[in-house]
């Protein structure tokens, strides 16, 4: 049974651990700021969400687990916040994102006009 | 004041958690404290439906497992377009609608988009959110409106 969990939780661990890795590749290889953010979003949800399950399995039922599950929510609920508004900031910086597809007409939310910059 | 007697429980909880020690002394000063942290927030008037929605609970526990798989899902799709030599992206900004009729939806609505890999939302204002997708086909998938729906779902107005 032991010997299960350990398996279990090293999967997820080095899993988490890759998708950590792909994640920084991908902010190596993507153009641009916010095609780069995508990539670190890799690492933020599935890296760090892999490796906090495998850390569990590790610590059993103990109250490091419910403090895990802690930092696991506080990542949840921070780490979109903080993209957010990295990339909020860098469009009212006037850093408008480099498209393939533009299909909002020049139009941002809470504009209102399209402005051409 | 169920607001207040929630947020005092919750805070005690998570004092308790963080703590580990059990003696009298430590947790009534754990108490304490709750409820002194709780009062100070209640006078910044943060302690009510849109500070404190401990109404969604309870539909949290079906919202964050369907949230979970669908970043996975599109976790694992990322992670493929970034391991493929072509990388092949196509950047795409669209509007789409979030039809929740509280602050909170519309909150949790544009944090699932940003925190689904693949698309953030760049700008939000009232029921408008402008988003960067990485790919055309996330694009067009979100405006499809299936997650807009789960969380009009959740925030309890009616399924559209």
């Amino acid at each position: 049974m032991a010997i299960l969990v350990d398996i279990l939780s090293w999967f997820f661990l080095v899993a988490g651990g890759a998708f950590c890795i792909i994640g920084m590749v991908g902010v190596l290889r993507m153009p641009g700021m916010f095609a780069r953010l995508h990539a670190a979003s890799v690492t933020d949800t599935l890296g760090a969400g892999f490796i906090i399950i495998g850390l569990i399995l590790q610590a059993g039922f103990t109250l490091v687990s419910a403090k895990l599950i802690i930092i696991m929510g506080l990542i949840l609920l921070t780490s979109p916040v903080a993209t957010h508004a990295l990339a909020q900031a860098a469009l009212h910086a006037g850093n408008r994102p480099k498209v393939a597809h533009d299909e909002t007409g020049g139009h941002i939310a809470g504009e209102d006009e399209p402005s051409n910059s | 004041m169920l607001y207040f007697a929630s947020a005092v429980i919750i805070t005690y909880g998570f004092w308790l958690v963080l703590s580990g020690h059990y003696t009298s002394t430590l947790m009534i000063i754990g108490a304490v404290s709750s409820v002194a942290v709780v009062a100070l927030a209640s006078r910044m008037a943060v302690i009510d439906r849109e500070g404190h929605p401990i109404y969604l609970l309870g539909r949290a526990t079906w919202y964050w497992p369907w949230l979970i798989w669908q970043i996975i899902k599109s976790g694992i799709d990322v992670s493929r377009i970034i391991l493929s030599p072509s990388l092949p992206i196509s950047p795409t900004l669209i509007n789409v609608k979030a039809s929740q009729k509280t602050v909170v939806g519309v909150v949790t609505y544009a944090n699932s988009i940003t925190l689904t890999p693949g698309t953030v939302s760049v700008e939000v204002e009232d029921n408008e959110i402008t988003v960067h997708a990485i790919t055309r086909a996330g694009a067009t998938d979100l405006a499809a409106g299936d997650m807009d729906r789960m969380v009009t779902k959740f925030e309890g107005g009616a399924p559209s």
